[in-house]
């Protein structure tokens, strides 16, 4: 593993199940991980391999059912309720398949409905240049393309500045051109604002544009591979 | 085996099973109320009358004042006249041990031998006075439990001038009296007015009517004709002063009885389909959102090749399920409540016995009415499903437009933060959605204020009749017409402060076919403790000639200002007049008439005679006072104000008012949930929105304020809403709690208005909280993995 950059996050023994006795579900079967600040990593695996749990887990959505799981040197395993809304609300960015956005809000409130509460957020307006969608700051939802909604949920992941970005299939709701227009974004706000980027996909070719790539199969990790030759998100085949 | 759609329908049933708990409650009370309430009065009807026929209760009074024996045997040959009886009726006074004021009692003539043809009485306790023993007595029942008289006691009365001491050897009831009212008074009171049975020799002897007869009582053969029947008892009793014949439904008890029964009709018949109305509104409401909700899954059975007809049934069986589920137990709730409450009633009717009836009618319209009402909501719905094409419903829903709710701008628009504008904005952008949870809100308030208010009505018509109109602290009845003159000896008593005539005549008003049966009130000029009011509650200036009608019977006879009654006297030399109303006045209690008592003197042929007085008094002398009333010879009764106040709020919290508070309750219930049902729906609808939120880092306050701020806003928009919708209601219920004898008024009345929207705000606190518990518990995984 790479010892150079600081970790930003490490699980041990990280477990995960659902249900009890013989219905027992391993989500989560003692997994050992290291992330690496500021990095792209790209989660992959079939349905059920425990991708997206751990992306929940460390997101601060979740409980693992046992092991750790730390951000920096906090322990997320241990912290109350309260103190994961606090962690969502100072460090991490989310952006899902779904864009999930307030169809009341336009997409410049959108993003205020994040820069309102952050500690330092970016101005909303820079936020949605970076997506590239300037002209339609003071477009509603249901007046934009599914890809334009889906570049406004990363603004709004985005203009807390947050430390970590977890994108769960985020352009799988998307077509190709509207995809690679997507994973341009997220690769500009990783490099623009250093922050660690977590994304759950279906898509292998993805890994493309990843520094780590990590598989997985059965609820555990079957390979990490470090990418040490970058593509441009652009140039991703489809 | 379970369909798979079936197994669906119950699965769907099991995940909304709050709110189609709340829904099945609304129709379930409804269709309780409906069952407990024609239960209730098919009973209590079945048993009067079974009470009436068993007893046989006259269908024909005729009183008079010295009628011959033999009369009886032309009474009897009347066409259509099946039985005769003739008896001895008189007023007494009984002397209660301890109490200084005697009570007034009316004693009733039993045959010497064998039981009564008509108008039998049934023994509850002792026995019938023996045969030759003018001594024994038999006592109302009623009346002696509220004094404490068992047989075996003795009982001073002073009958026709004459003190004389009894033996009570029995307790009876009797379908004639299932009400006492004393002379002049109208509120029904077991404790003063008393009943007393004794030998027709004995009674007869008292009231000087060997031979004779003062009161005469016919039963009919079926089909014979009432009218016809009266008027040829009258032209019969004529020559022996009789005072007018009169039919079953104008006698006093049972006028009474109806009259609180058909006031239980008029609360059955008016109330419950408020609230299946408001049932199916809440059932039309969250169908649509699950319809909406599975759009997906619509689409895709229609995919598989589910035909309209099919999805249709599967969330009609839904829609029944929730309806019929509720109309059931809303049938099981009305038997229990029908049947808890017919024995009050029992007991306050004082009926012998119980006829109870279940009426099956009612339970197939209660489930017919709530099926129907459901169906009304759920048909809007299958609209919905079956307007879905399979491709159109399996698209992700775009999201729901909001840019015509326009930009904020200005001073608003810096004001405003975020989660504000989210819910400002769902609000103007989606009116038809909030303007139904307002309106179900508000039909909540309006059934809160309507029964609150009703609460109040009640008080204004206590308030209106003991301290507006009637001003006195005691009211004596003479034996009969006496001279002005005897009011300077009640002057003259110490304390007493103030003295006022009254006169009141028995009467039959008519206006073409427009009879009423009652009283012509005469007051002096210038009365200060007994007045006629009108509206404004200022004293009516009653003119020398003419009548003023309560506006309650105006309303019975038909009239207006400048009509003329015919006005048939049933006292002295019977003279029929005819009298223009001159004016309507404000009362609640009773259906009175006024005169001036000149006029009336005037119109009478008399000379300043009165029929009572009105005292106000000096407290520290009443027992002084109520002692020397009882020495005077021409005092035939006195009652405290005090104590028809306490009757007539013992009356409305027993009888037919009582129900009142049930209704009240049931009324919160509903508000209650409709208001939960509103809080779900919108979180159903939100949750989505919600839980991106909380993963964004919006702490549970923060997102609670979106949901329950849109809550709050629609809550208080429904608050003045409901408090108008519910003033209307409340003219309707109103009506339905008014009787006879008293009128419940609707009335603009503040602090019921205030107490309604406490209600509706504490039910929509712990609405809130109910569902902010949902929130905090909820999986944000889940609702977010969730395509809407």
């Amino acid at each position: 593993m790479n010892v150079g950059k600081p970790i930003a996050f490490r699980t041990r023994g990280l477990t995960k199940t659902y249900g009890e006795g013989r219905s027992t579900v391993h989500a989560l079967r003692g997994v050992d991980l290291d992330i690496p600040q500021g990095e792209i990593v790209v989660l992959l695996g079939p349905s059920g391999s425990g991708k997206s749990t751990l992306l929940n887990i460390v997101g601060g959505l979740d409980n693992a059912t046992e092991g750790t799981a730390h951000f920096l040197d906090q322990c997320l395993t241990e912290m109350s309720s309260s103190a994961l809304t606090r962690y969502r609300r100072q460090h991490v960015g989310f952006v899902f398949q779904f864009y999930n956005l307030m169809p009341s809000l336009t997409a410049r409130e959108n993003v205020e409905l994040v820069t309102e509460i952050a500690s330092d957020p970016m101005d909303p307006d820079d936020a949605l240049a970076l997506v590239g969608l300037r002209e339609r700051t003071d477009h509603f939802p249901a007046q934009m393309s599914g890809g334009e909604q889906q570049r406004v949920a990363i603004a709004r992941a985005v203009a807390k500045q947050p430390d970590v970005l977890f994108c769960d299939e985020p352009t799988g709701a998307l077509d190709s051109a509207t995809g690679r227009t997507v994973l341009s974004v997220l690769r500009d706000v990783n490099e623009k604002l250093g922050s660690t980027v977590l994304m759950v996909t279906h898509n292998a070719n993805t890994a493309a544009m990843a520094d780590r790539v990590i598989h997985f199969a059965d609820g555990n990790i079957r390979e990490v591979i470090e990418n040490k030759s970058k593509l441009d998100p652009a140039a991703i085949e489809w | 085996m379970v369909s798979p759609l079936n197994r669906k329908l119950l699965r769907d049933l099991w995940r909304i099973k709050g709110q189609a708990t709340a829904i099945g409650v609304v129709i379930g009370v409804g269709v309780m109320l409906l069952v407990m309430m024609t239960g209730l009065t098919a009973s209590l009807t079945e048993t009067r009358d079974a009470y009436y026929d068993r007893y046989r209760l006259a269908d024909i009074f005729a009183p008079a004042s010295r009628a011959p024996e033999r009369l009886t045997t032309r009474l009897a040959a009347i066409p259509g006249v099946a039985a005769v009886q003739s008896r001895v009726q008189g007023r007494a006074l009984i002397d209660i041990p301890g109490q200084v004021l005697p009570v007034q009692a009316q004693a009733v003539s039993l045959p010497d031998r064998g039981r009564p043809a008509i108008n039998d009485v049934y023994l509850t306790d002792g026995r019938l006075p023996a045969s030759g023993r003018p001594d024994e007595i038999l006592l109302l029942q009623s009346f002696a439990l509220a004094h404490g008289l068992h047989p075996g006691d003795q009982l001073n009365a002073t009958m026709n001038g004459a003190r004389r001491s009894f033996d009570v050897v029995g307790l009876a009831q009797s379908p004639e009296f299932l009400y006492t009212t004393a002379p002049g008074e109208l509120i029904p009171d077991d404790a003063r007015f008393g009943v007393i049975w004794m030998s027709r020799s004995g009674l007869a002897a008292a009231y000087d009517m060997n031979g004779a007869f003062n009161e005469v009582l016919l039963s009919l053969t079926r089909g014979a004709n009432l009218e016809a029947t009266l008027t040829a008892v009258d032209r019969l009793l004529d020559p022996y002063g009789g005072f007018g014949a009169y039919a079953r439904a104008d006698q006093t008890s049972n006028r009474f009885v109806t009259e609180e029964i058909s006031g239980l009709v008029a609360a059955a018949i008016g109330v419950p389909p408020i609230f299946l109305l408001v049932a199916a509104f809440l059932l039309y409401i969250v169908i649509g959102r699950i319809v909406q909700s599975e759009r997906g899954q619509i689409g895709l059975m229609k995919a598989f090749g589910y035909t309209d007809g099919e999805l249709g049934a599967h969330y009609s069986k839904l829609i029944l399920a929730i309806a019929l589920g509720g109309a059931l137990a809303g049938c099981l709730a009305g038997i229990a409540a029908g049947r808890a409450l017919v024995g009050v009633y029992t007991d306050y009717f004082k009926f012998p016995f119980l006829v109870f009836q279940l009426e099956p009618s009612s339970f197939l319209l209660g489930i017919a009415v709530s099926l129907l009402a459901a169906s009304a909501g759920g048909f809007m719905v299958l609209r919905q499903v079956f307007g879905l094409l399979p491709a159109a419903a399996m698209r992700p829903p775009t999201p729901p437009d909001f840019s015509r709710a326009g930009h904020l701008s200005g001073a608003l628009g810096r004001i405003l933060d975020q989660p504000s504008r989210m819910v400002l904005r769902r609000i103007i952008r989606q009116p038809g959605r909030m303007a139904a949870s307002m309106l179900g809100i508000a039909l909540g308030m309006a059934l809160s204020v309507a029964m609150i208010t009703i609460y109040a009505g009640f008080d204004r018509t206590i308030d209106l009749s003991f301290s507006v109109v009637d001003r006195s602290d005691v009211r004596v009845g003479f034996t009969h017409p006496v001279s002005t003159k005897t009011l300077f000896e009640l002057d003259r008593l110490p304390g007493v402060v103030r003295v006022e005539a009254t006169r009141t005549v028995p009467a039959v008003m008519s206006n073409g076919l427009h009879t009423y049966r009652g009283g012509l009130i005469g007051i002096p000029a210038g009365a200060e403790l007994s007045r006629a009011i009108d509206r404004e509650l200022e004293p009516i200036l009653l003119p020398p000639r003419g009548v003023v009608l309560s506006s309650a019977l105006a309303r019975i006879l038909d009239v207006e200002i400048g009509d003329v009654l015919d006005v048939d006297v049933r006292e002295g030399r019977q003279p029929v007049l005819q009298l223009a109303v001159a004016g309507i006045a404000e009362t609640l209690l009773g259906s009175p008439a006024f005169m001036s008592l000149e006029g009336m003197n005037r119109a009478l042929g008399d000379t300043r005679r009165v029929s009572g007085a009105y005292l106000m008094i000096d407290q520290a002398y009443a027992d002084d006072i109520y002692m020397a009333l009882q020495n005077m010879p021409t005092v035939a009764g006195v009652s405290l104000k005090s104590q028809a106040r306490d009757a007539f709020v013992t009356l409305m919290n027993t009888g037919a008012g009582a129900i009142r508070y049930v209704m009240g309750a049931i009324a919160f219930i509903i508000t209650f949930g409709i208001v939960y049902n509103a809080a779900r729906i919108a979180y159903a609808e939100r949750a989505r929105d919600l839980a991106s939120l909380r993963v964004m880092g919006f702490t549970r306050a923060e997102t609670a304020f979106v949901l329950l701020g849109e809550l709050a806003v629609v809550a208080l928009v429904a608050l003045p809403v409901g408090a108008v919708l519910g003033y209307y209601l409340s003219f309707g219920i109103a009506a339905g709690f008014s009787t006879d004898l008293y009128q419940i008024p609707a009335i603009f009345d503040g602090p019921s208005h205030g107490q309604a929207a406490l209600v509706v705000m504490a039910a929509a606190i712990v609405s809130g909280l109910l569902v902010k518990r949902d929130l905090d518990r909820s999986d944000l995984i889940e609702v977010l993995k969730t395509r809407e």
